[in-house]
């Protein structure tokens, strides 16, 4: 353990070129993750959340995008100035991946097996027969059932949640620092998805990884993560511990993003709703990006940006009506 | 007082074929020996996992696909024993919106043009008042007049889904089959849908068949639940009382599975376990035997009918013995929360009244 903390996003830009204009993905999104923590990164289609992920590895597709601004550095080293050789052996090496859909991200005409086995030898050089024993441990370990003969069967073989296991095997093989989840559990069903977050939830407490949970869903980042960062239009909206947020969410963002999710247990009557819609991409906007359907924006809102901001130690948000009683 | 649609032993048995005379090895059993009533006004929700058979449900309601055997009877009339010039004429008054706006939405009409064809086809408009009745359309499902004129294309997810209710709505049906309908939505523009479905209900008196796997939205939307797994019923009651004491022990998985959005709640549930077996050849006995943790001998051999216990029609042997929900509560969304949301609806309310 060291004091530089395991990942550090700082002030980072990604912008996308389209048709000749650069529309701005991310911007000015800051934090930091520990060691044996999960981060939940948290919002609604097109807040930013999955460009922040694949900017952290070094995927988003350039051009046309690019890196706008900011750094970011794993433990330590600044990963955007890292010749791609490298990058390519931190990729599955101490980072690994997870994504939303498995039968795009495995290879179709690999075993998953086989698949498991390039990894390990390329990142952590063991010989083919070694290599091969260790992918049944692993898929053991994910909880895959008969392992010695799943190892063989090819990725359309198995089901989605099995697919899925397939997927943290082989993000997990070579013993990853930092294990970044997109939408790991979105397309699976929810007794699935319970049983591969409580797996994710084990393996980072085995290993002690950091892991970095992209979702849209609050219920999942309730019960994963220790803190959370929601996006909202390519901007961080709100960081808080999971708590904190939860009982004190303070954008009235947030405040809307919670109200409008149905309870199962604490049911209400009328479900409430943010009216209008997140802004394109390409839309210039001065001020913050959520005051067109900010019932309390005013004229500062709308002609200056408004900065993240601590309201309580590790809460901050960024809204200039922050907190809100004070301001009604 | 009769229902509105009465489905009785709804069977739909797909084929498989292979080798070079197609003959049939097998059958996905997809849905096997369903029953329920919907009564006017009310809304079934009928809730499984992907592959358990509940949207071959909805569509064989519609007889979208024909069922294998069974009936489905409408306001009197037994749709599934209908010749196809009656079915067309039937199809007025039940519809189905589906998931996916933009896979139902013909891309090369006009949302007028989309929404004026069914109106014109069932003699509900004439060629001289159907832009008038398109435009009404259009307010009822919270969009505006102008975007008649557009393309699927041009509507966001939330929009181009009230364009799929207003095209399903047209014909003032009696009972719309909603297929997933907020699934593929953000939360907040799910919450909008969600809100238009029951307002449509409550002024149109329309039953609804609400098909989800999202058991916090059933909650919030039906009347009544069907649990489905594996093609059939295990467990049907009215929402307050499933939710309260679910006497499947899948109902009650699936609810303790549910991520709920309180960090308080981090339980140590015990997750269902295993994969949704094939529906090429269910287990046999109890289908759900293979992940059940109270299965016994008997669940092995000897399926479970469907039978009344409390207010609950469910197959399980050991159902009196499964009771009690052990998933503790979700705590209310916190003091803090609505507070700050009543500010703001407050703050937005007197920001629309000048214009009102």
């Amino acid at each position: 353990m060291t004091d530089t903390p395991l990942l550090e996003v700082d002030d980072l830009a990604v912008e996308f070129r389209i048709g000749g204009r650069a529309q701005r993905a991310v911007s000015g999104v800051s934090f930091t993750l520990e060691r044996g923590r999960t981060l939940g990164v948290v919002g609604e289609s097109g807040c930013g959340k999955s460009v922040t992920s694949l900017a952290i590895m070094r995927l988003v597709p350039q051009p046309p995008g690019h890196y706008a601004g900011g750094a970011i550095r794993f433990g330590g080293t600044d990963l955007l100035s890292l010749p791609e050789r490298e990058m390519r052996r931190l990729r599955g090496g101490r980072i690994g991946m997870i994504f939303q859909e498995p039968m795009t991200s495995l290879n179709p005409v690999y075993t998953c097996g086989d698949q498991i086995v390039e990894s390990l030898r390329v990142h952590s050089g063991l010989d083919r027969r070694a290599a091969r024993e260790r992918a049944v441990e692993l898929l053991d370990l994910v909880g895959l059932p008969s392992p010695k003969s799943r190892v063989d069967d090819y990725p359309h073989q198995l089901s989605g949640g099995q697919r899925q296991r397939v997927m943290i095997a082989l993000a997990l093989a070579n013993d990853p620092d930092l294990l970044i989840a997109d939408e790991p559990t979105t397309a699976l069903d929810v007794t699935i998805q319970a049983q591969i977050l409580d797996l994710m939830g084990d393996l980072r407490d085995r290993t002690g990884a950091a892991v970095l949970l992209v979702t849209h869903d609050l219920g999942v980042v309730a019960q994963t993560c220790e803190d959370v960062v929601v996006m909202y239009a390519g901007r961080i909206v709100e960081k808080a511990p999971t708590g904190a947020l939860f009982a004190d969410p303070q954008h009235p963002y947030t405040i809307g993003l919670m109200a409008a999710v149905p309870r199962i247990d604490a049911g209400v009557a009328r479900l409430a709703t943010i009216p209008g819609s997140v802004p394109p991409p390409w839309a210039r906007i001065a001020g913050c990006r959520f005051a067109s359907r900010c019932p309390l924006a005013s004229e500062r809102c709308r002609t200056e940006d408004p900065p993240l901001r601590a309201l309580a130690p590790g809460h901050a948000v960024a809204c200039w009506h922050a907190p809100i009683e004070e301001a009604a | 007082m009769s229902a509105l649609l009465e489905v009785r032993n709804l069977t739909k048995h797909f084929p498989v074929r292979r080798g070079v005379l197609r003959r049939t090895v097998g059958h996905v059993q997809a849905v096997t020996d369903v029953s329920f009533d919907v009564h006017a006004g009310e809304t079934l929700a009928v809730v499984g996992e992907s592959g358990c058979g509940k949207s071959t449900i909805g569509r064989a309601l519609l007889r979208l696909i024909a069922p294998t055997a069974g009936t489905v009877t409408l306001d009197g009339t037994e749709v599934t024993a209908l010749p196809d010039p009656a079915l067309r004429e039937m199809r007025r008054h039940m519809q189905i919106i589906f998931q996916d706006p933009f896979g139902s939405l013909n891309p090369r009409m006009s949302v007028a043009e989309t929404l004026a064809e069914p109106l014109l086809l069932h003699g509900l408009a004439t060629s001289a008042n159907v832009r008038q009745k398109v435009a009404e359309l259009l307010e009822t499902c919270g969009l505006q007049p102008w975007h008649a004129a557009r393309f699927p294309h041009e509507f966001s997810g939330g929009q181009r889904q009230r364009v799929g209710v207003a095209r399903a709505l047209a014909t003032r049906p009696r009972l719309i089959v909603c297929d997933e309908p907020v699934s593929a939505l953000d939360v907040s523009v799910q919450a909008q849908i969600v809100n238009l479905l029951q307002d449509l209900q409550a002024s149109f008196g329309i039953a609804y068949v609400f098909i989800s796997h999202d058991l916090a939205v059933v909650r919030h939307m039906a009347d009544r639940v069907a649990v489905v797994y594996l093609g059939r019923v295990v467990e049907e009651a009215p929402t307050a009382t499933l939710f309260a004491t679910p006497r499947h022990p899948y109902t009650r998985s699936l609810i303790a599975a549910a991520p709920r959005p309180d960090p308080g709640l981090r339980s140590d549930r015990q997750p269902v376990r295993g994969d949704l077996p094939s529906a090429l050849a269910p287990p046999p006995g109890c289908a759900f035997h293979p992940r059940c943790p109270m299965a016994e001998a008997r669940c092995r051999t000897e399926r479970p009918a469907l039978r009344a216990v409390g207010g609950t029609s469910v197959a399980c042997h050991f159902a009196e013995a499964v009771a009690e929900s052990t998933t503790p509560a979700e705590r209310p969304p916190s003091d803090r929360l609505r507070r700050r949301l009543d500010i703001l609806q407050a703050a937005r309310e007197s920001r629309e009244d000048p214009h009102a």
